[in-house]
């Protein structure tokens, strides 16, 4: 087998073993919290009816919520970059030959199976919860395939890029705040056209407006398109600016991620937890 | 592999390690030779971990040139980090995971790696049989015991079966059984596997168990290099003699112990009583070398005594 071969197939076992890890016992409690949550808010928001569009806010907002989750694989592996680092999983790959590429393959693993379970988690009980969805045709899933797939690859590069950059797990906290801010002002727990537009315009630069509108555009129906910007679901702008954050996550992440791999070493990883142990203490 | 055994798998020649204007390390040179063990013994802060990771290719040297297994570790690629091995101090990584889990997953890392001469990695079972965690094979590493861990850990450093193994204190933290067993381990890397081993510690006793040479670090330089006993006898060389005369006790450091007491029964005859002669230790050698090195860094008057070492 070459080495290609050996580092790929390591790595998705890598990914499976912690997929299946963070989904059994302790930790599935921790992984189910905030998709009931959100299934929840959902529930009191079913029979809230949107001005004179016709749809419920429950309807306009659960396709926007599953986008909402694709955005938050970022954060994850913001977490996991940082923790890996910091506990000395990632000196672990680096002292295995391709370890580092095999770790990379992993979390993408990982983190795009979390994903996917979260979806499945929000999707089923939500189609119960609201109706009005339109998930009858294969468009509808096609178009929620393809802004899945660009939605992770326009977020988990840029994760990778600002795990790699702080300096600790617990600085993961910081990264947060914008991102939650960003979700807030995104158009996927109200249509943004309530909003004023200058902030409608810093929510269009980001990739999370777009992967709300996207998944919208996948799961309502036509005629939802009325609450929506210019009344279009605007999918070439939604490929093209997704494109951009891809493509910028997709160079600059190697970098990035390099130098910190490069930076790594045991005696980085003990002061690292002498400092933790004391803050422990 | 007979013939092999007399390869120069380790060769640094004037290795520098500059921090701003603060040298870590000086002018380090030495070699070691395939089955080799190698300890490394200094005071804290003398350099030891810094040359370990530059070895390793985890640090970025100054100057000086180092080949390991003929490669400059700054440039090593993949196939020659799958021929070294690294012993790292696991805290509460992969705590999930499952002993023989893990130690297989990353093992599998090193199959393409196999060649004739050298299976990779080593069978997942018997790598944890060997370093005594048959019996929590399938606990989760966080379950583990401080000393289970770093069996683990050595397990992980060697499931590519090194040619080259490196060990950074490997036994800090660990009771004297879980040492024992350690040192067991070691010995039959070294001596089964002919794996060249390079270690730190500061413990002199271990050194002196497990390594075929010491090299003693001081004040970023080598203050000496030789076997246990050649370190000994070789570098101080003050025998301790005590006696008593006339019921006053006596003590005299002396380079020649059997001259001097020779001396003494010449001069005093009888009058001598309950002589006592104390060969030098390892550890009066170390200590006086580190005293010396951490003393008198500038003068570098201490080397005279260096110089006469084998190389």
């Amino acid at each position: 087998m070459n080495p290609t071969a050996t580092v790929l197939r390591a790595g998705f076992t890598c990914g499976l073993i912690e997929l299946r890890q963070s989904f059994t016992g302790a930790a599935l409690f921790g992984q189910l919290l905030w998709p009931v949550v959100t299934l929840v808010a959902i529930f009191f928001l079913r029979d809230r009816s949107f001005g004179a569009s016709g749809f419920t806010l429950g309807t306009l907002v659960l396709p926007g919520v599953l986008g909402m989750f694709v955005a938050l694989g970022m954060l994850l592996v913001v977490q996991y970059l940082s923790a890996d680092r910091e506990d000395g999983t990632l000196l672990r790959a680096k002292a295995t030959p391709n370890g580092i590429r095999g770790y990379l393959i992993g979390k993408l693993v990982t983190v795009s199976g979390t994903i996917l379970a979260y979806l499945t988690i929000l999707l089923i009980p939500g189609l119960i919860i609201v109706g009005g969805l339109d998930i009858g045709s294969i468009r509808s899933w096609l178009t929620l395939g393809w802004v899945l797939l660009l939605g992770l690859m326009a977020t988990l590069p840029i994760g990778a890029v600002l795990g790699s950059l702080i300096s600790s797990p617990r600085h993961a906290g910081y990264i947060s705040i914008p991102i939650m801010g960003l979700i807030a002002i995104s158009g996927i727990f109200y249509p943004i056209t309530a909003l004023p537009q200058w902030l409608q315009w810093i929510a269009q630069s980001f990739p999370m407006y777009w992967l709300g509108l996207g998944m919208r555009s996948a799961l309502l129906p036509a005629s939802a398109v009325s609450v929506e910007i210019g009344q279009s679901w605007r999918h070439l702008e939604t490929i093209g600016v997704l494109g951009v954050w891809a493509v910028l996550g997709l160079v600059l992440a190697p970098i990035v991620l390099a130098r910190m791999a490069r930076r790594e070493s045991g005696s980085n990883v003990a002061e690292r937890r002498e400092k933790a142990l004391r803050q422990v203490l | 592999m007979m013939m092999t055994s007399k390869e120069v798998v380790l060769d640094v020649d004037g290795l520098r390690m500059r921090y701003g204007t603060f040298d870590v390390l000086r002018d380090v040179t030495f070699q070691a030779r395939h089955g080799e063990v190698l300890a490394l013994l200094g005071p804290n802060g003398a350099g030891k971990t810094t040359t370990i990771e530059i070895l390793e290719g985890f640090r970025t040297r100054s100057a000086g040139r180092v080949e390991v297994l003929g490669t400059d570790p700054a440039h090593g690629d993949q196939q020659w980090r799958a021929r070294v091995g690294v012993v790292l101090q696991s805290w509460r990584d992969h705590g999930k995971w499952r002993v023989r889990e893990l130690v297989s997953h990353l093992g599998s890392y090193y199959a393409c790696y196999s060649t004739e001469l050298i299976r990779r990695p080593w069978d997942a079972d018997e790598l944890v049989a060997a370093v005594g965690l048959t019996d929590h094979a399938n606990k989760e590493i966080r379950k583990l015991s401080g000393g289970q861990r770093r069996r683990l850990d050595v397990a992980i450093g060697i499931v590519g079966r090194p040619e080259l193994l490196f060990l950074d204190e490997p036994t800090a933290g660990f009771d004297p059984q879980a040492r024992h067993e350690f040192h067991k381990l070691v010995h039959s890397l070294a001596q089964d596997d002919e794996t060249t081993i390079v270690l730190t510690t500061h413990d002199l006793d271990e050194a002196e168990k497990l390594a075929d040479r010491i090299m003693i670090l001081g004040g970023g330089r080598i203050i000496a290099d030789g076997t246990a006993a050649e370190l000994a006898q070789r570098i101080v060389g003050k025998d301790e003699v005590r006696w008593t005369r006339d019921g006053q006790r006596f003590v005299q450091s002396t380079d020649k112990s059997t001259k001097f007491v020779f001396g003494l029964f010449k001069r005093y005859g009888e009058a001598i009583v309950d002589l006592e002669v104390r060969r030098a230790s390892l550890e009066d050698t170390y200590l006086s070398l580190v005293h010396e090195a951490e003393s008198g860094q500038s003068q570098a008057v201490e080397t005279n005594n260096l110089e006469e070492m084998p190389r």
